[in-house]
């Protein structure tokens, strides 16, 4: 990778063009849209050739790490390989052409697919209905918590204001419950990282419209005590709401219908191969039990039937996961997870000793290199260091039970020798730490930028390219 | 165990890890799940396909759809797009990059998303602009929480009945939840009415109004006096707009808006059944921390070079949890990229000749569909690329005779008009084809 110092908006040149466009006539048009209601500034546009473009484009990409790059151990976010079949579905223009109030009649094929998505889904993860309308992770909560509070209200039971969240839940998921009116009440984990049913069981009460649970949870760890969690909640009267975010240990193993959840959304763009996109488009359908089949359909949270060029690709992946296959994706991710944890925990400190599923926490350096004089090496700069060897950094400073989190998730998508690769790389940064942790502190070395000022970015915000002209 | 091309492992690999891992099996590792809930069926899915198989199976699927001549918006705009597009945007570094957390392998993402929200700042004439939202009608459902959020103690959002159906519909559904007081600004003559606004501003509870800039009958909105109103009263202006149409439009802080929302599908996104699209959000220097979602910004790295991270994210969900601007984190980024690529590409002439010849194919439509005598006029307001006419002849049956022609237009409004849409795709050869099918049209 290689600096790269260019934005589109330098590279403009007055009167230079990157587009075609057909000549047309339209006989007998005249008259213009009066003046009073067209922009009087032009607005602010390159111009600039195909070729910068293409170009420009090109660089950028250089600077960036996707999961073809390398290994990405981004916890809780399954970084698994996307498969290049997908996307040659999602670019099939016999799709892309389809608008999305066309007549039903025209559409046979789309309503196939949904229908063949809605049916999978529920076999894989017990629920009875699905919507796709949410498009994202933190948009299908948001949707499952509509679902709830709209399942309280139908009853006339408008008292549940208020919905558990552990402390150990990912940061949207109080969030999405603030943005649907809830009130949050955290619930307390135990020493061995679950939730202490002890701790639930007072706060359950009329007030409650229901729990949130991510299972396993952003430990990595099985909540072992869900039956007896599932029955609490609902003998107060609440519903379950399952975060699919870490599904994908349970891909193939276990479904959430079956422990009692009522909700769940799941991560198209994690546990069903779709790419991230560097932060989207991805789907985050919303799935629930028999009993809320009529809500889950009645609720429109986004433009049309969500993104539907992601729901191809899931599509895809299932059709090649099959009955067959689908049995390993989760235990082979489960695996990875396990072999990596207990190889590096003579040097990292893995705070709770217990198998893990997809993905755990170590808390740290066990030998941050730390002396009276200097400063050890944190979590920051491990991940930092990783970066010069060719990785991604795991998820850092999540969750916030462990000060030094670092949260790693490799997949069912990676073999052993990236696994020993990543293994002996961890082992030398422990290495140099133990050394000199400055090697780390001052990492990366070679990436296209070293460590930015964010704090002053943040203290004076540019959030705008703004031409000199503008600056004087 | 048959190979599978996704999983590497060989069982060998399998059997060395286990020993490390000091179990005997696979299943050794899911021995605290309660025997209960682990699955011991066989998954009711499709036997497993190969590659080949996969691509046979969409093909037919995709051949029991019919893909249309678009006549038709409503949200979903057919504008073209360029082939570089899709070639950008399917390299790898940026196709299955995440979050751009480590900002120094991710320069390529931030800077793509600094140069979207200049172009939208740009484009809204706005201050500042976050990272993209998932479509229009959520971004509009977040600018009604920020106006309440922005204007303490008041709890009613007006919205123009001008708006799509569908950003209605959503922001509704957002307004229940959160507890929200909804209220219609009527339409006067196919445009917003003001007088309906001022009459609404007397509750002295609204802190806020969404109000389309090119309304759902295609009307293009003059939205003078809105903003003095709003704000007289304490309360914001959000303008929904097509960010397509603002390059010759003028723009929401032309109008006096506060806050800028939209889908930006109309910049050379495909149809694709309604998504993925990527919605937009801006808004004035004075509501900057009031604003969802993702926002990027210039840093200097330690060596003095210029670079881009994520910044402001004290808003944000993964630091405030509950108290955050929003629950959205990432969404649409690599549409994002789409739509800057697109806009690069066009330049301001290309923009203008885009608006050109939709506004030209437009009017020459709307002109033929009148001298068929099967459609009367609604209002003799401006329009560019939609508009909307009162059909004499039955309008179900239009749209059925349209389709049965592989035609897609005369989409019925909620007043029994009929919407049709011009972009720069549509030629005369086939506008003149929809008008002879139209012309056979019987009562």
């Amino acid at each position: 990778m290689k600096y790269y110092d260019k934005l589109i908006f330098e590279l403009s040149r007055k009167g230079r063009c990157g587009y075609s466009l057909p000549e047309q006539q339209f006989p007998g048009v005249t008259g213009a849209l009066p003046a009073e209601l067209l922009r009087e500034k032009p607005a602010l546009l390159p111009e600039v050739s195909e070729v910068d473009v293409v170009r420009h484009y090109t660089n950028l990409s250089q600077m960036n790490f996707g999961v073809d790059t390398g290994f990405y151990p981004l916890g809780s976010c399954t970084m698994k390989y996307n498969p290049k079949i997908n996307e040659e579905i999602a670019a099939m223009p016999a799709f892309g052409g389809l608008h999305p109030l066309q007549p039903e009649c025209t559409l046979e094929g789309v309503k196939e697919i949904y229908d063949a998505m809605e049916k999978s889904l529920a076999a894989i993860t017990g629920m009875k209905h699905f919507t796709f309308k949410p498009c994202a992770g933190a948009h299908g909560e948001l949707t499952g918590l509509m679902i709830m509070r709209e399942y309280h209200m139908r009853r006339g039971d408008t008292a549940r204001v208020k919905v558990i969240v552990p402390d150990s839940a990912h940061g949207t998921n109080p969030a999405s419950a603030a943005v649907c009116g809830l009130q949050i009440v955290v619930v307390k984990s135990k020493e061995d990282g679950l939730v202490d049913v002890e701790d639930l069981k007072p706060l359950l009460g009329p007030d409650v419209a229901g729990i949130m649970m991510t299972n396993p949870n952003t430990l990595g760890l099985f909540e072992r005590d869900i039956k007896q969690i599932a029955a609490l909640v609902h003998e107060a009267g609440g519903l379950l709401y399952y975060d699919g975010a870490n599904m994908n240990p349970l891909l193939g193993v276990a479904r959430p219908g079956d422990m009692g959840f009522d909700i769940m959304h799941l991560n198209l763009h994690k546990t069903f191969s779709t790419p991230h996109g560097g932060g989207g488009p991805g789907s985050g359908p919303v799935g629930v039990c028999d009993k809320l089949g009529d809500i889950v359909k009645s609720l429109q949270t986004s433009a049309f039937n969500g993104n539907f060029g992601v729901i191809l690709r899931a599509y895809a992946y299932i059709l090649m996961l099959g009955r067959q296959n689908i049995k390993m994706a989760g235990k082979l991710a489960t695996l990875n997870a396990n072999y990596i944890k207990e190889s590096l925990k003579d040097a990292y400190k893995l705070p709770i000793e217990s198998v893990c599923k997809h993905e755990f926490v170590f808390d740290g350096l066990i030998n941050d290199g730390g002396t009276e004089e200097k400063h050890g090496a944190t979590t920051l700069d491990v991940a930092k260091r990783l970066l010069d060897y060719g990785y991604h950094a795991p998820t850092i400073y999540f969750p916030l039970l462990f000060h030094q989190a670092m949260m790693i998730e490799p997949t069912e998508t990676e073999s052993k020798e990236t696994l020993d690769a990543f293994i002996d790389v961890m082992h030398k940064i422990a290495a140099e730490a133990a050394e000199d942790p400055a090697i780390l502190q001052e990492a990366p070395h070679n990436a296209p930028i070293t460590r930015p000022d964010e704090t002053a970015a943040a203290r004076k915000p540019i959030l705008k390219y703004q031409d000199e002209a503008l600056q004087s | 165990m048959p190979g599978f091309c996704y999983f590497p492992h060989t069982e060998e690999d399998i059997r060395e890890m286990l020993r490390k891992i000091g179990v005997d099996s696979l299943d050794d590792l899911n021995a605290d799940i309660p025997a209960d809930f682990v699955y011991k069926g066989e998954y009711d899915l499709p036997d497993a396909l190969s590659e080949q198989q996969v691509r046979e199976f969409f093909e037919g699927l995709a051949a029991k759809n019919t893909t249309l001549k678009v006549f038709a918006g409503a949200g979903a705009y057919d504008h073209y797009t360029p082939s570089v597009i899709p070639y950008i945007t399917s390299r790898s570094e940026f196709l299955t990059a995440y979050t751009p957390y480590q900002c120094e392998i991710s320069q390529g993402t931030l800077r793509y998303i600094f140069e979207f929200q200049s172009l939208v700042c740009s484009l809204t004439g706005l201050d500042v602009a976050n990272a993209s939202m998932y479509d229009g009608p959520t971004a509009a459902a977040e600018a009604m929480r920020m106006c309440v959020a922005s204007a303490r103690k008041k709890n009613t959002v007006l919205l123009s009945a001008g708006l799509l159906p569908n950003v209605r519909k959503v922001v509704e559904t957002y307004a229940k939840y959160s507890g929200i007081n909804l209220e219609y600004i009527a339409l006067k003559d196919c445009r917003t009415s003001l007088d309906s606004l001022k009459a609404l501003l007397e509750s002295g509870d609204v802190a806020g109004a969404i109000v389309p800039g090119i309304n759902r009958l295609g009307i293009i909105e003059d939205l003078s006096g809105f903003a003095d109103a709003l704000h007289g009263a304490g309360a914001l202006l959000a303008e929904y707009c097509d960010p397509s149409a603002l390059a010759v439009l003028k723009t929401p802080a032309e109008w006096g808006a506060d806050i800028a929302v939209g889908d930006a599908q109309t910049l050379g996104i495909p149809l694709c059944y309604g998504g993925p699209y990527v919605g937009f959000m801006a808004c004035t220097q004075a509501h900057m921390r009031k604003l969802p979602g993702r926002i990027v910004g210039e840093a200097r790295d330690s060596q003095g070079r210029r670079c881009f991270v994520l910044t402001l994210q004290a808003r944000e969900q993964h630091i405030r949890r509950e108290k955050a601007t929003s629950n959205i984190c990432s969404n649409q980024s690599l549409m994002a990229l789409w739509v800057t690529v697109y806009l690069s590409l066009m330049g301001p002439q290309g923009m203008k000749e885009v608006n050109d010849l939709s506004y030209a194919g437009a009017h020459y439509l709307y002109d033929r569909l009148l001298e068929t005598g099967k459609f009367r006029k609604v209002s003799d307001a401006p329009f560019l690329k939609e508009f909307a006419l009162e059909p004499l002849v039955d309008a179900k049956a239009l749209q059925n005779v349209l389709c049965e022609a592989g035609f897609f237009g005369a989409l019925l409004t909620e007043e029994g008009y009929v919407t049709f849409c011009v972009t720069e795709k549509r030629t005369k050869e086939e506008i003149d084809a929809m008008i002879d099918v139209i012309k056979e049209v019987r009562e």
